[in-house]
């Protein structure tokens, strides 16, 4: 009789090894559970961080919560998973998370090597460096011998070592794992320097202490193509992600903002009835409800109001436009024709 | 009567035991059919992974070990550039723990061993120091601790252009301890092997002292001879090679220091919070350990007239060891684990670099298994050691 309770619970075990061997739809998975699981920064004000009352918001936090509105109705329908420069696409590619919206750059290797697909840019960054104004040093080409703070396995890292290298200068790093860590080290002088993406830095500068007291210099090293990723294998999944972020771009392309969404539903522009579902076709061919794109900009606005209630010019980030106004204005928002 | 012959095997009236009721029989076919499903499912999980990292086209294999790293690594003992491989970054992983992990293992036996005979001193105040050292550093937990001597290097000292010169040639500041060291000179080396040569000697020469004092019962002042020998002839050497005196300064230049030798914070900080945490609990071994002799042997050394210093280094030690180096191994072996925590306060151990390497090529289980195997390699090799050195002290009993 023990023999047959061992081989019923071995047969058990095996029925619940089965179900483990096929992954499954991203988009059905997240249909079921009812919510989005989206990784984030945690530590960089202004695109991933919880707020004293320990509400997420930024940037990131923002296309994150642009995605569950578009699949739900409901942009509050996301839970946020922090995670370290070192953990981010691993817990992407093992199925921890369904959609990566953590300042990640979109690169060749990270692309064709980690098994995920990079979507719409949100954000287009560049590496420099935040120093002290003690030091003195007003370009990054003085740097030669300067121990630099960084965090290690990321585009950061290896663009700093190519820069000195192509500059024929030497620098020491110092690599901790921890945003938060790093940030503190830098500011009690272990480093002379930190480098991260321009948008980081500003976000850094901003909690520091004294925020006056540091400069980022104008040399940016690198271009940096901040967009939220995806799993390889759910390509509807991934058409739903990417043109969330783009209904933002296209909807201030538009003119739609939060505030007249309601107005413009009875617009007579049809490239705008077609967008906000007043015309239907976008949404059933996507697999979402027709008013998606409506959803979004109600609930989370277009991508100038993203960018202005996060990093604009009246937070403490202050950071211009820039490349990331849109085309028309001289940057580099383009959003594909929605129809 | 003829006594009953139970030599002769009654021959059973019954048909064979039948096969599933026979414990031998069914024991081998249990093992064979557990057998059969532990190599299935082992079977079924690999090729199960390596469907699944195929289908999201996920790279395998270790052909990353000869691409181009393109990270610094912040100190090595060899020469590494960026440019160099991932293969040559993990080796620099390697040497640093190897460091941290080689000069940890003998400072902790050595401040273990100390604490743990003060604990049990019959000094009061000596006895409760040690007390309290041991329940502060066995109870915080290691993270912390590394936290806070990191903090301390890197807040209490002054940034390079106001560092601390206390001696000419020293240099203390939040970048690191800097010292002048002797300058490349040809007599180094040959200073080097005096030294290893009169230690080997000064080893001949313990044995044929033990030997000549069971002979004759004179004791030989073999510690000392060789103590003056260490000091005098690579002195000598010294003086023959003309005497070099140049030092390799450290000096401060543009951001940083250059020349002499520099003991980052992150290594200091490392090395001290885990063999003060370490040692505490080596304390507690070694206090176990004297503890476990007989008090018989502390009174009769006393009783043939031996010191207190000749006591525990004659009679208690060579008894207490047996009881120590055990759970001494298993400490050695924890220290070696805990200096891969070494990436929260950025020292470039091995588990940091693969960790960068895993995040720059996506492959996490193959760096996983690697950063086991390398940490299997080291275990194993300590507990071997240790192992050998038990048998090697252990009591020759019946």
């Amino acid at each position: 009789m023990k023999l047959t309770k061992v081989l019923v619970l071995v047969l058990g075990l095996c029925l619940t090894f089965g179900t483990f061997a096929y992954a499954g739809k991203d988009l059905d998975a997240v249909k079921a559970k009812g919510y989005i699981q989206a990784g984030v920064n945690g530590s960089v004000f202004g695109f991933g961080m919880p707020d004293a009352k320990g509400h997420w918001a930024g940037l990131d936090v923002d296309t994150a919560r642009a995605i569950a509105a578009a699949i739900f109705g409901d942009a509050s329908k996301v839970k946020y998973t922090p995670l370290s420069a070192q953990q981010r696409f691993t817990a992407l590619q093992s199925g921890e998370i369904d959609v990566l919206t953590r300042n990640a750059t979109r690169t060749l290797s990270r692309e064709s090597q980690l098994g995920l697909n990079f979507v719409a840019v949100n954000y287009y960054d560049g590496q420099g460096f935040l120093v002290s104004k003690k030091l003195g040093v007003k370009s990054a080409k003085e740097l030669d011998g300067a121990t630099i703070c960084v965090l290690p396995g990321t585009t950061t890292e290896q663009n700093a070592a190519d820069f000195f290298r192509t500059n024929n200068m030497s620098w020491k790093p110092v690599v901790i794992e921890s945003t938060a860590e790093l940030a503190k080290t830098f500011f009690a002088g272990r480093c002379d320097v930190l480098t991260s993406d321009a948008s980081q830095l500003a976000g850094t500068r901003a909690i520091a202490a004294n925020p006056k007291g540091y400069v980022i210099l104008p040399e940016i090293i690198s271009k940096e193509p901040l967009a939220p990723a995806v799993r390889h294998g759910d390509d509807q999944f991934r058409d739903i992600v990417d043109f969330s972020v783009l209904a933002m771009i296209n909807a201030e392309e538009l003119g739609i903002t939060s505030k007249n969404v309601d107005e413009m539903l009875k617009s007579k522009n049809p490239a705008i009835q077609r967008f906000l579902g007043v015309t239907p076709g976008n949404g059933k061919s996507l697999g979402l409800d027709e008013k998606w794109a409506y959803n979004i900009i109600k609930q989370v606005g277009n991508y100038g109001e993203v960018f202005e209630r996060n990093v604009g010019v009246n937070t403490s980030l202050g950071l211009e436009r820039g490349l990331n106004a849109l085309w028309t204005n001289g940057g580099l928002m383009y959003s594909p024709p929605f129809k | 009567m003829k006594p009953k012959d139970n030599s002769t095997p009654i021959k059973p009236a019954e048909a064979a035991v039948p096969f599933w009721r026979d414990a031998g029989k069914r024991a081998i076919f249990i093992q064979i059919i557990a057998l059969f499903m532990v190599g299935g499912v082992s079977y079924y999980l690999f090729s199960n992974t390596q469907a699944n990292l195929a289908r999201q086209s996920i790279a395998t294999g270790f052909g990353f070990f000869g691409k181009e790293a393109s990270f610094e690594i912040g100190e090595s003992l060899i020469r590494y550039s960026a440019s160099d491989s991932y293969a040559r970054a993990l080796l620099v992983g390697v040497l640093n723990t190897l460091q941290v992990a080689f000069i940890g293992i003998i400072l902790t036996t050595i401040l273990g061993s100390i604490v743990g005979v003060a604990r049990l001193s019959t000094n009061w105040l000596l006895s409760k120091v040690a007390g309290a050292f041991i329940e502060v550093m066995q109870n915080i937990p290691v993270l912390l601790q590394l936290f806070f001597w990191y903090a301390i290097f890197y807040e209490s000292f002054p940034p390079p252009r106001q560092a601390l010169t206390p001696v000419n040639g020293i240099v203390l500041c939040n970048r690191g301890f800097i010292f002048a060291i002797p300058e490349a000179h040809s007599a180094y080396p040959a200073m080097g092997l005096m030294f290893l040569a009169v230690l080997i000697g000064g080893w001949f020469m313990n044995r044929w002292g033990h030997r000549r004092q069971e002979l004759t019962g004179q004791a030989f002042p073999a510690g000392r001879i060789t103590i003056a020998m260490i000091i005098i002839l690579p002195l000598l050497i010294w003086a023959l090679y003309g005497a070099p005196t140049a030092m390799n300064m450290p000096e401060l230049r543009g951001f940083n220091f250059q020349g002499g030798l520099t003991l980052s914070p992150e290594f200091m900080a490392l090395l001290l919070g885990l063999v003060l945490y370490t040692s505490a609990f080596v304390a507690e071994i070694v206090r176990a350990g004297i503890q476990s002799i007989n008090r018989g042997q502390i009174e009769a050394a006393k009783a043939i007239g031996l010191r207190s210093g000749q006591v525990l280094q004659l009679v208690i030690f060579p008894q207490a060891l047996r009881v120590i180096i055990p759970p001494l191994t298993s400490q050695m072996l924890n220290l070696t684990k805990n200096s891969s925590l070494a990436v929260a306060i950025g020292y470039a151990d091995f588990v940091a670099v693969a960790n960068t390497t895993i995040n720059q090529t996506g492959q996490a289980i193959e760096g996983v298994a690697m950063i086991m195997v390398v940490y299997l390699v080291f275990s194993l090799s300590t507990s071997l050691f240790m192992n050998w050195y038990n048998k090697h002290m252990a009591l020759v009993e019946r």
